[in-house]
């Protein structure tokens, strides 16, 4: 059994770490590429959302490398994703390739269901084992994301151009490297060490919060690396979600104390939006009036296109930023998207953050 | 002086209108129904909602625009949850507080939550819509009673092979239910979201015109549900959209079905559901080999357009019949 599951920013990171802790064969999917997008948007649903088109490409992909089996997460609406997995599934079927497919649903009558298909996957470890599996691709998850925070800090305040992607990535390898959990506090040593030594000086910065949908925030293909942009535009970014967070919140049901949760988010949606509706749509909202109350500068949203919760968000957005006095833009990605349409929109924001705040 | 109370004609209008119109004509206030589409509130609609709302969503922004100077309150209830384990779409979810935010000079909102997500009864949510208007148990209770039992009869009728339009008009305006148009015409079953399909400025008369053309129409409502949701349990995985599971439901029915010649599916620009569950439907349709057309509207949409490939389909359902059977044009 060869398994491979769906790019999403650095998430694969964490599944392959946890997958072959526990002797699983991983195929991941070559990084996600125009050829993946071509790919997907070619069999996939016109209006499909962005990550499934790029799902399906990843699979076709991977398949080319001899994978077998599909890794999926499930859901129950109202958001597309919860049916992700059948379509790309139909799809693939009928376009000839042989592949299982394997959803972890969330248990919605017994939770043997869940455990059952973990135990399909993971195949003779114990328990205990998977526990510790997945442990250690969360505290990776946990590694990762400080990494960006980093970067996002030292990224408009590097003095050469360039210096901080090049040290984030060789931190990266650092981490990627890593094989079992006792070598992970001192991977951790080399990655602190590997940035901090990105040369900076102190200068007057923007600080730009970013929130939308879940994929497009996490994956820099599909957003065109937004965060780097926004370093080079002298931007410090924040994302809303994190991944490690976004495991807290989804699988260990916010058991791990001290982290931002979605609860916090939600709670400052209202007046704006008042219940919830699928997907991130109430947490863009609550993040942005977060994030205005924190005293950012300004907030863009991501969202793909036809993403029906983001849009819910988006048509309450310019409400909320006249009320709370913080500008806001809003960038739709699909297969149609250019980088030099975004390019524009971006430098006209972030110009006129700066001339709001007199730092140009 | 009664109260008047605004209902948009849009959205789950064609499911839901004998059910509110009942229960607050039962408690004495006047209801006033948006006037039907035209141009004038689609334009409205447009204005006023963000460019990558969908179409019914921005129609129905026209239809409270509509009712806005006419009414003293305005009835848009959050539709979380018709089904058990079932949503509608995220937008039905966050409508209420799109209009709040889309719209100014609103009269008040009437927004309680109906959420069948996890209990059976709708009647806790009549009781806290009623309580807007009376601290009357009883008349609440009552009024529910009357409510349930019209829209049982509207369902009925329904069923019976009546669209929306006349089955409001054998309820209110006593019109005689009249008799199933018979005729050798071909049969299609027009398949999409009520909004689209029944609304006749935004399907562009697609129901009358095919019924003019000798066509013998079908929709999914005039499927029973049980029936419907044996045909939606055949998917992989139980399908979390209520109109998606009709609209599935009813699509596989029809496919089998061999008195129906036909499918037409008809989608808005964009559609969430619609991109993953009409995915599904013509994937099956394409496996089965029945004539199927599909039709996506937008407020871009031109007449002619929809009239050329209409008549294609036609022209290529008649000539089917002459071939031998089992070969495709």
């Amino acid at each position: 059994m060869k398994v491979t599951f769906p790019h999403m920013g650095h998430m694969w990171i964490c599944l392959a770490a946890m997958l072959e802790y526990l002797g699983v064969e991983v195929v991941v999917p070559p990084p996600t590429s125009k050829r993946t997008l071509t790919l997907g948007a070619r069999h996939a649903p016109e209006f499909a959302c962005l990550p499934l088109k790029l799902n399906l490409g990843n699979f076709m992909e991977a398949s080319e490398l001899g994978a077998d089996t599909i890794l999926m997460a499930g859901g129950c609406g109202p958001c597309r994703f919860g049916y992700y997995a059948q379509v790309e599934y139909a799809i693939l079927e009928d376009l000839g390739y042989k592949y299982r497919l394997v959803v972890m649903e969330p248990p919605q009558r017994h939770v043997g269901e869940l455990l059952s298909k973990i135990k399909y996957i993971t195949g003779h470890s114990s328990w205990w084992e998977v526990v510790r599996g997945i442990r250690f691709g969360y505290q990776k998850a946990r590694m990762v994301d400080e990494l960006e925070r980093r970067a996002h800090y030292l990224r408009p305040r590097e003095i050469h151009r360039g210096s901080t992607d090049k040290a984030f990535k060789r931190a990266l390898r650092e981490i990627i490297a890593v094989k079992h959990p006792r070598d992970l506090p001192q991977a951790g040593e080399r990655v602190r060490r590997i940035m901090a030594g990105v040369a900076i000086r102190p200068r007057p910065v923007l600080r730009v919060g970013i929130v939308g949908e879940i994929f497009t925030l996490l994956e820099p293909f599909a957003n065109y690396d937004l965060e780097r942009r926004l370093g080079y535009l002298g931007v410090q970014a924040d994302r809303s979600i994190y991944l490690s967070e976004w495991i807290n919140d989804h699988l260990f049901l916010g058991l791990v104390r001290g982290l931002r949760s979605r609860k916090e988010a939600c709670r400052a949606a209202p007046p704006y939006l008042n219940h919830f509706v699928g997907g991130h749509g109430q947490e863009t909202v609550g993040s942005t009036v977060m994030y205005a109350r924190q005293g950012y500068d300004g907030v863009i949203q991501l969202l793909p296109f036809t993403c029906m919760p983001e849009i819910v968000a988006h048509s309450v957005l310019p409400g909320l930023s006249t009320g709370l006095g913080i500008p806001t833009l809003t960038i739709t990605v699909d297969e149609q998207s250019g980088e030099a349409g975004l390019m524009t929109r971006l430098e006209a924001f972030i110009d006129l953050l700066a001339r709001k705040k007199g730092v140009v | 002086m009664t109260l008047k109370v605004g209902i948009p004609r849009a959205l789950l209008y064609y499911y839901y209108l004998p059910l509110w119109r009942t229960f607050f004509e039962a408690l004495g206030l006047e209801v006033v129904i948006s006037r039907p589409t035209t141009k004038t509130i689609l334009e409205a609609g447009l204005q006023n909602s963000g460019d990558d709302v969908c179409l019914p969503v921005r129609l129905a922004f026209g239809h409270v625009l509509d009712l806005k100077d006419r009414v003293d309150v305005l009835f848009l209830p959050r539709l979380v949850s018709i089904a058990r384990r079932e949503y509608i779409c995220p937008k039905f979810l966050g409508f209420p507080d799109m209009v709040r935010h889309g719209i100014s000079g609103l009269p008040p909102l009437i927004d309680p939550n109906f959420n069948l997500y996890r209990k059976d009864s709708p009647y806790p949510f009549f009781v806290a819509l009623g309580r807007n208007f009376t601290g009357n148990r009883l008349a609440i209770y009552l009024a529910y009673r009357r409510a349930m039992h019209a829209q049982a009869r509207y369902v009925q009728l329904l069923e019976k092979g009546l669209f929306p339009e006349q089955a409001l008009a054998v309820l209110y305006r006593g019109v005689a239910e009249g008799q199933e148009p018979g005729g050798g015409g071909p049969a299609v079953a027009v398949i999409g979201h009520p909004y689209n399909i029944y609304d006749p400025y935004i399907s562009m008369n697609l129901l009358s015109r095919l019924a003019r053309s000798g066509v013998r129409v079908r929709s999914a409502d005039n499927l029973p549900e049980t029936l419907v949701r044996e045909q939606a349990a055949r998917l992989p995985k139980h399908l979390f959209w209520s109109l998606g599971q009709r609209m599935i439901g009813a699509a596989w029915h029809y496919l089998q079905s061999p008195d129906v010649d036909g499918i037409i599916h008809v989608a808005s620009f964009a559609c969430g559901p619609d991109s993953l569950t009409g995915e599904l439907i013509s994937r099956e349709v394409r496996r089965r080999g029945k004539p199927f057309l599909n039709l996506t509207l937008d407020e871009h949409s031109a007449e002619a357009g929809v009239v050329t490939r209409l008549e294609a389909f036609l022209d290529m359902m008649e000539r089917r019949q002459f071939l031998p059977a089992g070969e495709s044009v």
